[in-house]
Order: C-alpha cells, then structure tokens, then sequence
C-alpha cells in the first residue's frame, strides 16, 4: 500500500484540488463550469460524472500508450472518450433515469470537456495506469470543487435557493429583498470565476504572474 | 513494430473503430428493456401529473392503471379510432397529421381528458399533457417536460408553480370560438382569451410552450367540440 500512496501519486491526487487547479490554474472546462452551475444539483451530478469519465478515460490510455499510432492519437483518445461517455449514459438512462433527465444534454458534453483531452494529452499518455487514475480522480474532484462553489453563489443569490430548497426567507422578500436574476445567466458566472481565481491567486503569491 | 507506419495506422484504427462499436452495440441492447420501461414509467407519471395526481416511479404503473382505464386516438375531424394511445409516437403524429392520443382518467368519479402535446423550447424539444374537465374546456391540469432547456430558467416549465397556473382556465372564449391559453411576460396580458404568466428569463422556452399550447390542442378541436 505504501507504494501505491507514495508521497508522488499523492501529489497527483491532491496538488488538483488547488495549486493546480483544472480550472481556476490550467484554465480548463471553464465552458462547462458557465453552462451547468445554475443550480447546485446538476453541478454536483456533472462533477461526479466528470470525475469517473477523466479518471476511466486516464487508465484506458495509459494502458494503450505504449501501442497508440503518434499522427492520430487525438482521435484515439477520442473515440475513447466517447464510447466511456455513451457508456455512461446508457447506464444512467436505464438505472438512475432521474438523473439522467436532469443532466440531459450535458452528458453528451463531457466528450468535450478541455480536462479530458487535456488530462489524457498532458499525463495519460506519459504515466502508468494508477498514476493516471490518481491523475484523474484528482482533476476531476478539482474541477468539482469550482464547480459547487460557483453553483452555490448562483443558486444562492440568483433563485433564493440551495438544492431546491429555499434559504432566503419570505421576509426577506417582503422586505423588499429581488433575487439577482443576472446570476442566473452564463456572464455571472464568468464573473464568480474570476472572483475564485482573485482569491485563489492572492492566497498562493506564487502562482502570480508579472 | 514501426509504430508512425501508414499500415500500422489503418489497422490500429480500424480495429480501435470496430471494437468500440461492438462494445457500444451491446451495451445499448442489453440495456434497452429497462430503459424503456423506465421511459414508460416517467411517461405515465407525467400523465398522472397532468391530473394532479403526484405518485413515485414505484407506484406509477398501479396507480396508472387504476385511474386510466379508457385510451383512444382521435383523428383530425375529431373522429375516433382504435389503436395503440400510450405507444403512439407523438411528435411522428404532430408532423404527419396522424391520429393522436386521448386518455381518459376517472378522478373523484369525474371524467378528465388527457390530451397530449408536443412543440419546441429553446434548445430541443418540449413536450407535456394538458387534461381538461368532462367539459373538454376547462383545464383541470397540466404538465410540462423538455429535454434540455436552460436550468434555472427554460427548464423551470417542468415546476409545478408553472403548470398550476393553467388549473381552471379556459380553452375556448365566451363564444365557443377555440383561443388556446396564452404564455406572456410576467405583468402583461392578452385581450379575449385565457393568459398564464411565463417565466423571466426563460423567455424563448415560454415562447415555444404558448405555440406548442396552440397548435397541439388545435388538433383537437374537432375532437374537443364533439360529443364522442
């Protein structure tokens, strides 16, 4: 066990979360982190779904590295994103239909999610296969994390809710409170991004640029 | 192995491509009997819904077929036709001008109808059930479905606060003349026919549900004025 979690993979797993963020540091999937982080719910269910497909995807192509034809490795990788997301898909439709209602076409989305294509170019194709899954476990809890937090403003200020649930009392509303519906919209969360990066960047001097 | 050869190349794909569809293929069959049993059990609960009756996916198909005893189609001229109502496929029905399904509930001793419906929102289709008093004009529920509209905006149609709004209101005006039921902006109205408010920000989605509204149940007005 202890090779497994050697203080290298576990570098792997964890430096996502944040000093190597997806998205707030490799600056990918910031597209789908506007579309679907409305509501909590479906943020939550799409970074779950992300996380198993990057984390398969990861082990899958770095199990053919070594066989992978150079000039069309992209398109290797995917028609295997691809046929791991339809899997995905179909299983969802026939054991969870609920959520697959919910997640409807996003699904179909995660093919072409940035962290895929970046994650299997940038360390799947040079790494073994455990490495790459700690790799991709940890991206995807990396980009899940944005994900919530932003869904968690936007729900909070633009529908008064978290979950569904409402959390701004009717007084509030009696009083003379309006929801934000500008959160609601794709630019607010552009803007919840940004705010995210500013924080992330004045915490870790580091990662500043000149 | 020369693994940058042309051969090498073809082969790798073809074999890569042929594998994947098997895979995809099977995949697909083993799981198409409970998708859709899955897809019959949402359609059933929708109707429910359509009655204002709110059931779980367990009990859907009991209480279904306990409330929903009569189904038939009904043609342009409002004639009725024997056939297959929950299997008929709607929006085939909707383009071709084919027969579209009636279902009749009994509720508290009541007859209601269960019409169905079928247009476009913003990103994909939209779809629901209307059902509307023995009358066949007043609207005793409604439910609402779509594919992919926006969360938070489009896709709050499928909420119960949007569908209340229609108990109650009427499909023809004072004169018997067919109007449909209107979707407008919050605060506004329409003159002479029955309006509900859409949603703020969903506005193409409220748009597609008022056209939708309109041209479903104008298929069936022939059906809606006669006595069958």
């Amino acid at each position: 066990m202890g090779k497994l979690f050697s203080s290298k993979n576990k570098e792997v797993l964890f430096s996502p979360l944040s000093k190597n963020n997806p998205v707030v540091v490799q600056m990918l999937g910031v597209c789908s982190a506007l579309a679907v982080t409305a509501k909590l719910e479906p943020a939550i269910v799409m970074a779950i779904s992300v996380t198993v497909v990057v984390a398969f995807a990861n082990v899958i192509i770095s199990l053919m590295r070594n066989t992978i034809p150079n000039r069309i490795r992209i398109i290797v990788q995917l028609v295997v994103v691809a046929a791991l997301v339809t899997i995905v898909s179909e299983l969802l439709k026939a054991y969870a239909y609920d959520v697959n209602k919910q997640l409807s076409v996003f699904v179909g989305l995660i093919i072409t999610n940035c962290i895929l294509m970046g994650r299997l170019e940038a360390f799947a194709l040079g790494n073994g296969p455990w490495e790459s899954f700690l790799d991709g476990i940890g991206n995807g809890l990396g980009y899940g994390l944005i994900l919530v937090v932003i869904a968690f403003f936007r729900e909070l200020l633009g529908s008064g809710t978290l979950l569904g649930i409402q959390v701004v009392p009717q007084a509030a509303y009696d009083f003379g409170y309006v929801n934000n519906g500008l959160m609601i919209l794709p630019p607010m969360a552009m803007f919840v991004v940004a705010a995210i990066i500013w924080a992330h960047r004045a915490k870790n001097k580091d990662l500043q640029e000149n | 192995m020369n693994r940058d050869s042309n051969i090498y190349t073809i082969v790798y794909a073809a074999v890569m491509v042929v594998l994947v569809a098997v895979i995809l293929a099977f995949t697909s069959q083993s799981l198409r009997e409970t998708q859709k049993k899955n897809e019959d059990i949402d359609k059933m609960m929708q109707m429910l819904r359509s009655v204002r009756v709110i059931v779980d996916a367990t009990e859907a198909e009991t209480t279904y077929n306990q409330l929903i005893k009569e189904s038939f189609l009904v043609n342009k001229a409002g004639e009725k036709l024997e056939g297959d109502a929950f299997g008929t496929d709607v929006a085939k029905a909707f383009a071709k001008d084919g027969a579209l399904p009636v279902f009749v509930a009994t509720i508290d001793g009541e007859k209601k109808y269960i019409l169905s419906m079928r247009g476009a929102g913003l990103w994909g289709p939209v779809w629901g059930f209307i059902s509307l008093d023995k009358n066949k004009d007043t609207v005793y529920g409604a439910d609402f479905s779509h594919q992919g509209e926006t969360p938070g905006l489009g896709a709050e149609i499928s909420q119960p606060f949007f569908s209340k709004e229609f108990y109650g209101k009427n499909v023809f005006n004072a004169e018997g003349v067919f109007k449909s039921i209107a979707v407008v902006k919050p605060g506004k109205g329409v003159e002479g026919q029955a309006y509900v408010d859409g949603i703020s920000g969903g506005t193409i989605t409220c748009q597609g549900v008022d056209r939708m509204l309109y041209n479903s149940l104008d298929r069936y007005v022939n059906f809606l004025k006669s006595n069958n």
